[in-house]
This record gives C-alpha cells, structure tokens and sequence, in this order.
C-alpha cells in the first residue's frame, strides 16, 4: 500500500468535514456504516412496534384490536422488514463496514464507491417496502415468502413489496462483493488468511453466500413480477406451472440466506469471547472451516422448508440428512467458545452477556431446529408456532443479540465516549428475560398445535399467548432502558481508545473515534489476533492514548 | 463508477486485478441469476417434453442462427478493442468498440422481428392466440420471452456500458496503462455473448 501521510494530526472521522451533504456523498466506510445504523436501527422500530401489534392481538382469543386482513398484512411486513432491512444487512453492513478495513489493517473496503451505492439501494428498497402502506389495496397479506399461485392472484401491493427485495438483494449481493474483494486485496502486510481475526472470517463466509445465493430469489422475484404485470403465468397451474417449483426457488436463496443472518454474528461473538476473557480463542482453524462448512452445506438443505409440500420420499431423507450434518459446523463453535471460556479470567461487560445469551438462545434455536429438520417431528410441528419460536430463537435471539452486542462492543470506538455500565447490564437482564418471556411460550404453543398465521385461536391456547405477550411489553421496555442509555452514553465520559483491552487491530492501531484513514502508518501483523500473551506488555507498547 | 474512482481521494493505488476480481465475482451472479430460469427450464422440460417440442419447432431457426454468428461475431470486436488498447491505439479500440455496439444493435433489430412476426401471429403473452396454447406450449413460450428478454436487457446494459467506457477512452482516462475497465466491460460483453450460447440451442435447436 501506498504511505500515508505521516504528517496529518490527528482528526477523528466526524470532524474531517461537516455538514449534512457531507454524509450523502461519503466514501469513508466509517460514515457508511453509520448510515446504514441509523437506516436499519429505524426500519427495525418500525418492525418492532408491528411486532408488538401482533402480540397485542393476541393477547386473548377473538378479534381484539386487528381483523384478519390488517393483520395478514402486517405479519407480512414484520417479516419482509425484519429479514430484508435488518437481520440480513444489520450486522454486515453496520459493523462489517466499520470494523472489517480496521481489523484487517486497511483505509477503507476495496470499492467505496460501490459502498455509498449500496447504502443508497438499501434505502431505496426500504422505502419501496414502506410504500406498500401507501396505496392501492393496502400491503401485500402473502408473508415474507410470497408463495406462488396466491402471490399471484392477491390484489394487495406484491409487486412493489417483491421489487423492494429485489433491490435489497442487490445492495447486498454489492456489499458481499465488496467485502470479498476487500479480504482479498487489502490486507496489512504480514496478515497471512490465517491471521485474520475471525469476524472477517465470518463475514467472508457470508459475503460468499450473498454472491452466490442472492440471484437466485432475484430471478424469482422478478418472475412473480412477470407473472402479476405482463401475464407470463410461470407458476400458475392452469398454464402447466408448477407452485412448488417456487418454493424450492425461493428457499434455494432463503435457507442460505438464514447463514447469511447467522455467520456475522458468529463472527461477533468470536471476537469478543476472546476480549473478555483474555485469553486465545479455542480451536481458531476450526471455528473458520465451519464458517466455511456452514456457507457450503447450507446451500443444499433448502428441502427442509418443503417436507409438507409434496416431494419424493428419498429427496426427503436427503434434505434430512443434510439438515443435521450443518448443525455439526455450528456445534462445533458453541463447543469451541464454551471450551474458550474454560479457565479464562472472565471479566463481564455488556458485549459479553450478549455474546453469552446468543450461546443460550443459538442453542435453543439450533436444536429446535433439529426437531423441525427432522421429518417424523416435523410433520406433527410443521406450520405451527414451534417454528415461529424456532426461528425467532436463532434470528433474534441468536443474531439479534449479537447485534446489540456488536453495538456495545464498538460503541466506544464508534463515538470515543463510553455508556453507563450498569444501567446496560440492566437493560440486559430485562432484555433478555422478556426475549424468552415471548418466545418459549410459542414452543409450548407449537408443541400443543396453535397454527401459526392466525389472528385468532382456540380457547385453550389463552395461557401461553397472554404470557407471550407480556413478555413482548419487558421486552419493549428493556429495548427502550438500552436505547435510552446508549443515547445518554454519546454524553458520557470520554473512553480510551482501547477500553476493553483487545489485542485486534481496530483497538490496538486505531485511534477512537479513527481518523478517516484508520491508521497513522500500515500495520505490520506478526501476532495472531486472539495472542493473549504478555498482552499488558503489548497493549502499552501499541495503545494509542 | 467509472470517471470518478479514477481519482479518488483514498490513498490507495489502484488495483486493477482487484477491479477484474469484483467483475468476476459480479458474473458469478449474473450466471446464477440465468441459472434460476436454466432449472425452471428443465423442470418444466421434463413435465413438458411433447409440447416443448411442438414450441420450438415453431421458432425461426435461421434468425436464431444468424444472431449468434452476430453476437459471436461482437465478442470478437470488443475483444480485439481491448488489445487495440493494449497497444496504445485507443482510435482503433473506440473503432471496434463502435462496431461491437453496431452488430449489438443488429441483434436487437433481428430479435425485435423474431417478437414481432409472433405478435402478428398473436402469440404474445395475453393475446388472445396465446391463451389456446396447452399449458406446457404455453410454459414454453413464456420461458421464451422470460429469458430472451431478460437477455435482451443485459445486450441493452452492456451496449450502455461499452458507450461509457468508449467516452471515457476518448477523454484519456481509460488508456494504455489503465485498461481494466474496458478489460471489466469486455468480460460483461462475453458473459452476455455466453447466455445466449446457452439459449439459442435450448429454444430453437433441441428437438
């Protein structure tokens, strides 16, 4: 890489220019990602509140405060939000762009440009989605999976709502690009593959899987698209086309695209396992290869949404077996950071609790997955809210508190000031108590045959939906202790540049907030990112103050 | 993209076998994008096979031949653009690239004909022809106006691409030393040139 000037003083990224225009037009993949925070942190409101919605019609049996259309419409659009605006773009693109140049030691992704317009598609996709309230026969009622033929014959607004995702497959498709190309051209001096910290690693899994699976669901989209406005009936049987093929189609992307939720925050809490309990991560060459296992196996597992659907008896099986042999990989990481906890000084901060509840709640959400992966038990669970509680288990639970984690973790670095503490473990606790208040009720739910998608139910399910829905209101409240303190916190006491004592480059090299370049000069990596070793002696020698 | 990243204000040198990398990757996608309408094709093959055949023996072989001498014939210019460039005759490059957009618009002409004389023929999606075909003709054809159109539109992307890259060889900032976006543009150009290699046996030729 070129020398940067030695010269310059420092000046954090916030201050090397100023003005509103100036983030419209940036380049800096620090501005980016928090373009994309405050984009994602407001489309996941919006979806959060739906959320609650649904809960609070729930909340007894009976019409309680929705009809059944408004509220076919809004599971729809809490789960297209959710999934396309947050889960899929949260990590990656928020703390994947802050942090990736900076951990892997370089100024800024490889295409900034190409970063600036992706943010600008993602906003653009968001918007569309939004839209769909907006006009015509209100939004699309399908849910997020838009199956055919009804996707084709509804009135409400499919064909904007389905082109919005194609968009945001686009910005993501754009963004895993980058990052591919990133880690590949970009990396200091002396960090070999085998150097690279781990939340690259997963995010290079990810963008892996963001190429290769996400044209798969724009093709798809775009034939419903064809089929609604130009009467190209591909998957209308009554012109000989076949509805199933659809959703194999469709899952072909989104089981993938469920890794694509998962890795980053995998990559999350690998990294800050290590921090907090100073001490070399457990199994490091073998936490990548099941990052890796888990892009690669998991683009042949789709068949697991379609057991129900009408498919052969030994393509089942197949899909079955494949199923379980990509819970192995993702095994094998609670395993290694469990094992990296044994015998650690552990020291807990907010980022780790949150590392720790996705352990918990990944756990919960991965073996339930098996229940619904295989197919004696999915048959009896399957359409049912055992996987409504499966998935917001792996997805919120798993992926979601890894992204409040991340944002803990590098909110010091991010804007230099540190939050209060305590008033975050509390939010925390709350936290996470209401999580499994709404969540673990919709097991049991599941387990005693409550179908899911229904505004209404059977007397006899009352008990765990009332339970479910008060925990959604502790839930709400701990999100809003832990907005509440991170807003706060940007008045907080100043933070020193390395406040956890990490020993990755984006803590140890890295001024906070970083100047617009990252780095005075480009490092030169000879120690593996998790070396805990006379890690005092190293962080004073290297810790910018 | 192009003009601008040229200049811009990282310090980073530019990295041409980076650029050609994100190009690669980007066709990765455009192949699994045709890859979907590939297996939808083949499913509905399989239901389909007797009607398939009633279809295809309905499209004009020699149209369909005569677009791919054409396409191939383009892949070739802009190849040979690209080694013109190479050599430091950028007027030559901006020459082919002209003739690549030259046979790209022929193609465009003969696909429009081919549309039209179905149109005539009201076999066109939603016309009234159209709608007496048995279901697998009719799966058929809407495979074949799907992806010829989608093909189509990368032709017209391309043809978009190579103009911007032709004006940006005029003005000097792509040239001998820094290729790669004509190089990049080129790659898009081929990819486009191997779909319809794909597509023209699986419409016009297998019986």
């Amino acid at each position: 890489m070129t020398a940067i000037p030695q010269t310059r003083p420092y000046v954090n990224f916030f201050d090397e220019k100023r003005g509103f225009m100036s983030w419209l037009v940036t380049e800096d993949h620090k501005r980016i990602a928090l373009l994309y925070f405050y984009a994602v942190m407001g489309f996941f409101i919006v979806a959060f509140v739906l959320g609650l919605t649904m809960r609070l019609e729930l909340i007894a049996p009976g019409a309680t405060i929705l009809d059944p259309q408004t509220y076919n419409e809004i599971f729809t659009l809490h789960g297209v939000i959710m999934i396309f605006l947050f889960i899929i773009p949260g990590i990656p693109a928020i703390f994947g762009n802050f942090a990736l140049p900076m951990l892997i030691g370089a100024p800024d992704v490889a295409f900034p440009k190409l970063n600036l317009i992706s943010w600008y598609l993602y906003v653009l996709g968001g918007l569309m989605a939004l839209s769909t309230l907006l006009y015509g026969d209100g939004p699309a009622d399908t849910g997020w999976t838009f199956y055919a033929p009804y996707s084709v014959k509804t009135g409400t607004n499919v064909t904007v709502a389905v082109l919005a995702a194609f968009v945001l497959g686009f910005s993501s498709i754009l963004t895993g690009l980058n990052f591919i190309v990133t880690m590949h051209q970009m990396r200091a001096p002396g960090m070999t593959w085998f150097k690279m910290p781990l939340f690259p690693w997963a995010l290079y899994a990810t963008a892996w899987i963001q190429v290769l699976a996400t044209p798969i669901i724009g093709i798809t989209l775009l034939m419903i698209v064809a089929e609604r406005t130009l009467g190209i009936g591909l998957f209308d049987p009554a012109l000989g086309g076949d509805p199933v093929l659809y959703q194999h189609l469709f899952w072909i992307y989104s089981h993938p695209a469920v890794y694509i939720m998962a890795l980053p925050a995998m990559g999350i809490v690998s990294e800050t396992i290590p921090v907090f309990v100073k001490k070399s991560i457990f199994g490091y060459k073998v936490i990548v290869y099941s990052s890796l296992a888990i892009a690669f196996i998991g683009y042949f597992v789709w068949g697991h949404h379609m057991f129900t659907s009408g498919m052969s008896g030994p393509a089942r099986v197949i899909f079955s077996v494949l199923t379980f042999l990509v819970a192995i990989p993702s095994a094998i990481k609670v395993f290694n950071w469990i094992a990296t906890l044994y015998k650690g000084s552990i020291d807990i901060k907010p980022p780790l609790l949150y590392s720790l509840a996705f352990i918990f709640q990944f756990a919960i959400g991965g073996l339930t997955g098996l229940v619904v992966g295989a197919l004696a038990t999915d048959i009896h669970v399957h359409d049912t809210y055992f996987v409504v509680g499966h998935f917001h288990y792996v997805m919120f639970g798993g992926t979601g508190f890894a992204f409040f984690g991340a944002l803990h973790y590098y909110y010091p670095k991010i804007w230099g000031r540190m939050y209060n503490l305590k008033w975050a473990n509390i939010a925390f606790a709350i936290f996470f108590i209401g999580f499994n208040l709404v969540y673990f009720p919709m097991l049991v739910l599941g387990m005693m045959g409550m179908p899911r998608r229904y505004y209404d139910y059977l007397p006899e399910f009352t008990l765990p939906n009332l339970i479910s829905t008060i925990g959604s209101w502790v839930l709400a409240i701990g999100l809003i202790i832990m907005i509440v303190n991170l807003i706060r916190g940007r008045k907080g006491p100043k933070a020193s540049t390395n406040p956890w004592g990490s020993v990755t480059l984006d803590w140890t090299h890295t001024q906070s907030p970083p100047s617009l370049y990252n780095f005075d000069e480009t490092p030169q990596v000879e120690r593996g990112p998790y070396d805990y070793r006379n890690y005092e002696q190293y962080l004073q020698e290297h810790n910018k103050n | 993209m192009t003009s601008t990243t040229l200049s811009h204000a990282h310090p980073v040198h530019f990295d041409a076998y980076g650029k050609k990398l994100g190009m690669w990757i980007f066709l990765f996608t455009e192949v699994l994008l045709f890859g979907g309408l590939f297996l939808v094709y083949a499913t509905y093959r399989f239901l389909n096979h007797d009607a398939f055949h009633t279809g295809s023996a309905q499209l004009n072989v020699v149209m369909g031949a005569i677009n791919t001498v054409v396409l191939l014939t383009s892949s070739l210019t802009v190849a040979m653009s690209i080694t013109a460039l190479q050599r430091g005759d950028s007027k030559r490059a901006i020459n082919l690239i002209m003739w690549t957009l030259l046979l790209a618009g022929t193609f465009m002409f003969n696909k429009y004909y081919e549309w039209y004389t179905k149109w005539e023929h009201g076999l066109f999606p939603g016309m009234e022809h159209y709608k007496e075909l048995s279901p697998g003709e009719s799966q058929f054809f809407n495979l074949y106006y799907f992806m010829t159109g989608l093909h189509a539109i990368h032709i017209i992307v391309g043809s978009i691409l190579l103009m911007v890259v032709a004006y940006y060889i005029k003005k000097g900032t792509i040239n001998q030393k820094r290729y790669t976006y004509l190089e990049n543009g080129g790659l898009y150009w081929h990819l486009v040139d191997v779909i319809w290699i794909y597509l023209f046996p699986l419409f016009y030729l297998i019986i």
